[in-house]
């Protein structure tokens, strides 16, 4: 963003990454997806780099309103010093934070999900896949809370799947209804209080009980969550968890 | 003499109001020992909200068999209300079915009723075999047990023998109708008692007289009883569903409200043209960050929680209850309640001061045990049918345990560090955010 801003450019949408999609692994995949798809689509964008700090989501439902407000404020100040109007992420809390809680301290973007974002782009034609390698299989997708429940977007990661040509099987608990994973509210960073059962288990058992050779997840952390549930449940080999950008990437062939 | 009955009516009428009213002022004051908050905004949007979640039960029938039997009980509750204004100018005036000259409409008012009122009675009957027989799930958790499952079974006893004596009053009525006995004149359609028409059938006018007027006095003295208990009950839902689905949250459910008194700080601390070594105002008081009490919480956080009904939809689909978790959103709203009404026992016992009693919400009631086992996922907030918001207690709860104690747990110290040092949850540095484009 900043060699952007040197000169003098504003890109159309600032891609924010977010802290899993920067560091995690696995998330990183989804990172570099996602921005296979908007070089493909021909979307002006920019990432902040290093200028990009967490947004304080886990802080914030932690409890720490402070350490929240902080992030927040110098998040704000970075972004409204570029001017950025609108915003697009990869990650669900990232999103409700931008989205809902930013504005109320001087933060006002119009934020999007990668999911609706790209469910854009294919509609408008900026962007085309074939369906043909998922034609026929099964695909469950898993409700991220922040996305759906909290912020109603139920339909957009479900028309990807119906784009793909792929059979959409919904889960026992689904949409409004639909089961944490179990990494919400900063469960993500502490072990789990003590019960009978992990939720992602839980989570995983209601997906497995699909038949689906997909789950596809729409969150860095869900995707977490259901990997390590498939690979407790030892179906790695049959059932694979994939990010929506990433099964869109694979039927444009990126 | 004659106006005897009138006068026994009148005061009893009297003694019933008052006692509501005065149970209806300590409600009023104990939610009012909450922090103000204003949601008056957008009275469209929330009028809208009441006529479709509390009026039009919409939320209710996400559960096809409890909402339709609930929608009976209610729509049964509403409409025989009707009677029981007539019941009430009778009583007052002495007359005997004051509406009966309406004709026509009074028949199928009266038979509408009877019919409602069985439908009431099936439901009901319905209900006691979901809590006593099938025993579901969501209601034998272990915050159900003593009074509140007592409460519940007590609610759909008193429902039953009130919908008895309706039932009863009208078939002996019925019977009087047909001897010409004054002033039972004929009116009304009595399809339902009708039916067990056989049981008064050898009964002398004087015996069904007394049938009829004890059925009279024992329903409208159990409807006036019913109205008292409300306040000692989770049935008060059926007055609080309304303001509590008006003030209900209007924001996606995702955005936790910002703490202003935080953001105060925070801006004090970014402007780099505060003075550090300023004196606080005197005015200002430093507000405690969070709740760990219920005058801690906000005035909506206290109705929602005198609101609670105890259905349990909440507890079973939040993803921490149904792994075993010692959380329960349920019981974060029953022992809001519960330590509201301690709170404002105290109050009126202490001539309207309160005197500290060295308990509080936190650890007396609501262990931290369960509020870090909260994933903040709103299944919660979802699915309750009357608008209550447990989350948001929780997340109060959390905030008083973090910012004014310093106890979260040891690993969300590690991550709010790693936030603090690096900007991410995990120890990463932070020039380090962009290397993926390197592996591109």
């Amino acid at each position: 963003m900043a060699a952007m801003f040197a000169e003098g450019q504003q890109p159309e949408v600032l891609f924010w990454v977010g802290c899993a999609g920067s560091f995690d692994e696995r998330a990183k995949k989804i990172t570099k997806a996602f921005v296979r798809i908007l070089q493909k689509a021909g979307v002006s964008f920019a990432v902040l780099g290093s200028e990009e700090s967490c947004t304080g989501d886990p802080a914030k439902r932690a409890g720490n309103e402070f350490l929240f407000q902080m992030q927040a404020v110098t998040n704000i100040e970075v972004l409204n010093g570029y001017g950025i109007k609108k915003i697009v992420t990869t990650c669900p809390h990232c999103f409700n934070t931008l989205k809902n809680e930013y504005p109320g301290l001087g933060g006002d973007y119009e934020v999007m999900h990668h999911t609706s974002f790209i469910n854009d782009l294919l509609s408008e034609g900026a962007l085309k896949i074939e369906g043909g390698s998922f034609k026929g299989k099964k695909i469950t997708y898993h409700d991220p809370c922040y996305l759906g429940r909290a912020n109603g977007i139920f339909e957009a990661p479900r028309e990807l799947i119906k784009k793909l040509d792929a059979e959409l099987v919904e889960m026992k608990s689904c949409k409004k209804r639909g089961l944490c994973c179990g990494a919400g509210g900063a469960q993500m960073f502490k072990e789990p209080e003590k019960g009978d059962k992990e939720v992602n288990i839980e989570r995983t058992e209601q997906a497995l009980d699909t038949n689906a050779e997909i789950i596809a997840a729409a969150c860095p952390f869900c995707n977490t969550m259901m990997t390590d549930g498939v690979k407790n449940k030892e179906k790695e080999n049959s059932v694979k968890v994939y990010d929506l950008a990433e099964l869109i990437t694979d039927a444009a062939d990126l | 003499m004659q106006y005897i009955p009138n006068i026994l009516f009148v005061l009893l009428l009297a003694a019933a109001a008052g006692l509501f009213a005065r149970n209806i002022r300590r409600m009023v004051r104990n939610v009012k020992l909450g922090r103000k908050t204003e949601l008056s905004d957008n009275k469209t949007q929330r009028w809208r909200n009441m006529a479709m979640i509390a009026l039009g039960q919409s939320k209710m029938v996400v559960r096809p068999i409890a909402g339709l039997m609930h929608i009976l009980v209610y729509v049964g509750f509403i409409i025989i209300n009707i009677e029981i204004l007539e019941i009430l100018i009778d009583g007052v005036l002495g007359t005997h079915r004051i509406f009966a000259p309406m004709g026509a409409v009074y028949d199928v008012l009266i038979g509408l009723f009877e019919i409602l009122a069985l439908l009431v009675i099936i439901a009901v009957v319905v209900f006691w075999i979901r809590r006593n027989i099938l025993r579901l799930g969501r209601f034998i958790k272990p915050e159900m047990k003593g009074w509140p499952k007592k409460d519940a079974d007590l609610i759909l006893y008193i429902e039953l023998v009130l919908m008895f004596l309706f039932l009863t009053m009208n078939g002996a009525d019925f019977q009087l109708q047909k001897m010409d006995v004054v002033p039972y004149v004929e009116a009304g359609w009595f399809p339902v008692s009708q039916i067990f028409e056989g049981l008064f059938a050898d009964m002398n006018a004087g015996t069904l007289v007394l049938i009829e007027r004890g059925a009279w006095w024992l329903h409208i003295i159990g409807v006036l009883c019913f109205l008292n208990y409300l306040y000692y009950s989770k049935h008060l839902h059926i007055i609080l569903a309304f303001p509590n689905t008006f003030y209900g949250r209007l924001k996606p459910k995702g955005q936790i409200d910002n703490l202003e008194s935080v953001t105060r700080e925070v801006k004090l601390m970014m402007d780099p043209a505060a003075d550090p070594y300023a004196a606080p105002a005197d005015d200002v008081i430093a507000e405690k960050f969070g709740a760990s009490d219920v005058m801690d919480l906000k005035w909506i956080q206290l109705l929602n929680a005198y609101t609670c009904t105890e259905c349990g939809r909440c507890t079973s689909e939040c993803p921490a209850n149904q792994t075993g978790k010692l959380l329960s959103p349920r019981k974060i709203m029953m022992d809001t309640r519960d330590r509201l009404e301690e709170v404002g026992r105290n109050i009126t016992q202490n001539n309207g001061a309160f005197q500290d009693d060295n308990k509080q919400l936190l650890d007396d009631y609501i262990t931290r045990e369960e509020l870090w086992a909260c994933t903040s996922c709103n299944a919660c907030v979802e699915a309750c049918p009357i608008s209550i918001d447990p989350l948001s207690i929780i997340m109060d709860m959390r905030r008083y345990l973090v910012m004014e104690q310093s106890a979260a747990p040891q690993e969300l110290n590690v991550m709010m560090s790693n936030i603090e040092n690096n900007g991410a949850p995990w120890p990463f540095n932070q020039m380090d955010r962009a290397n993926w484009a390197d592996e591109m």
